[in-house]
C-alpha cells in the first residue's frame, strides 16, 4: 500500500518538474511570455514568502515577522545569504527563549 | 598538444569553480534543510512507515510539504488515490517554476541536462538557481546548477533517514528556531534583486497579496500557483525588453 502511495506521489511530483524541460524546445515563446517567465522567480519567492512566515511558530506570527525583519535588514546591509539565515535563526532562537 | 592540456586545464579548474560555488550558495538551503528531513523521518515513523520507505519517499517523491501531508494522511488512513491527488495539487507550482528555469537555460543546456536538473528542482532549488540564472552562460553552467539541485537533495535524503534511524537528535528548541531558515533563504535570495531594481518588490508584494487572498478560497497548492502566476504577469509590464 504505501510503495502504491509513493510510485503515485513520485509520479505527480516528477511529471509537472520534467515537462517543462521538453516544452521549451517545442514551443518558441512570444516575447511577453518571456518576460513573463522571467518574472517567476520573483513572484515565486514573494509567494512562498507570505503568508507562510507567519506560521514560523504556531499562533504566534510576531516570531516569523521579526526573523523576517532581521532577515531583511541583514540582506540589506548586503551580507552574504548564509548569514542572513544564520542571523534569522539566532533571532528566532532569542526571542523563543 | 600544449594547446590541448592548457584548456583542459582551464576546463578542469572552472569545473571545480562551479562546484565549490554550487556548494557555497546551497549551504543555506543544507541548513534549512536539516530540521526539516529529520522531523519527517519521526513522523513517517510514527505513522507506520520503515526506514526504507521513509527513505525511499523522500529519494523518489522528493517533495517537502507533500511529504509530510503524506504521512499525515497515512494516519489518518486516507486512501492512496486521495493521497496521490493532494500532491499533484500542491506539487502543481513546480511547473510553473521549472517552466521559467527551462526557458532560462534552453539555449545552453540540452534537454537530457535539462531533464535531469528538472527532476531535482524544489522550491529552494529552484530559487537559487534562478537568481543565479547567469551561470548558464557559462560553459560549465550544468555544472553549477547540478551542484545546489544535489546538494539539497543528499541533504534530504539523508536528513530523512537520520531522522528515522536516530529520531530527535537536534534540541526542539534549537530545531523549532531552524523553521525560519528557509523564509530567511528566500528573503535573502529576493533582497539583492529588488536593490537592483526596484521594481522587482511590485512583482513580490502582487504576488504575496494574490496568495494571501487566494488562500482564503482555496488550497495553499492553488494559492501558490495563483500569487506566482499574477505576481509574474506584472512583469511583462514592468520588465522592458532586455530579457
Amino acid at each position: 500500500m504505501i510503495f502504491i502511495i509513493i510510485i503515485g506521489m513520485s509520479l505527480v511530483t516528477m511529471l509537472p518538474r520534467i515537462i517543462p524541460a521538453f516544452l521549451v524546445e517545442k514551443i518558441i515563446f512570444k516575447d511577453w511570455i518571456n518576460k513573463w517567465l522571467s518574472a517567476i522567480p520573483y513572484a515565486a519567492l514573494g509567494a512562498m514568502i507570505f503568508p507562510g512566515v507567519l506560521y514560523v511558530k504556531e499562533n504566534d506570527p510576531s516570531v516569523g515577522i521579526i526573523g523576517g525583519l532581521v532577515a531583511i535588514i541583514l540582506a540589506f546591509l548586503g551580507l552574504n545569504v548564509m548569514f542572513v539565515v544564520v542571523g534569522a535563526i539566532l533571532t528566532v532562537l532569542l526571542i523563543t527563549m | 598538444m600544449n594547446e590541448i592540456t592548457e584548456d583542459l586545464k582551464k576546463d578542469s579548474t572552472r569545473t571545480y569553480e562551479m562546484i565549490k560555488l554550487g556548494v557555497q550558495v546551497s549551504i543555506p538551503i543544507a541548513l534549512g534543510y536539516i530540521p526539516v528531513a529529520l522531523t519527517f523521518g519521526i513522523l513517517a515513523k510514527q505513522a507506520g512507515m520503515s526506514i526504507l520507505e521513509l527513505t525511499m519517499m523522500s529519494a523518489f517523491v522528493y517533495a517537502g510539504a507533500s511529504q509530510f501531508m503524506g504521512a499525515n494522511m497515512i494516519i489518518h488512513s486516507a486512501s492512496a488515490i486521495e493521497i496521490i491527488v493532494a500532491t499533484f495539487v500542491l506539487n502543481f507550482r513546480h511547473f510553473i517554476m521549472s517552466l521559467s528555469f527551462m526557458n532560462q537555460v534552453q539555449t545552453n543546456i540540452g534537454t537530457k541536462g535539462r531533464v535531469s536538473l528538472g527532476l531535482g528542482l524544489t522550491d529552494e532549488s529552484f530559487a537559487v538557481s534562478a537568481l543565479h540564472i547567469d551561470k548558464a552562460d557559462n560553459k560549465k553552467g550544468y555544472i553549477f546548477f547540478m551542484t545546489v539541485i544535489l546538494t539539497a537533495y543528499l541533504t534530504w535524503v539523508l536528513g530523512s533517514f537520520l531522522g528515522g534511524v536516530l529520531g530527535d537528535i537536534i534540541p526542539e528548541h534549537l530545531s523549532n528556531s531552524m523553521g525560519i531558515a528557509l523564509y530567511a533563504l528566500f528573503i535573502g535570495l529576493l533582497v539583492p534583486s529588488i536593490k537592483k531594481d526596484i521594481k522587482v518588490i511590485i512583482i513580490v508584494i502582487l504576488a504575496m497579496a494574490v496568495n494571501y487572498i487566494a488562500s482564503q478560497y482555496m488550497s495553499e497548492g492553488w494559492a501558490i500557483v495563483l500569487g506566482t502566476l499574477i505576481g509574474g504577469l506584472s512583469g511583462v509590464v514592468l520588465f522592458k525588453e532586455e530579457k
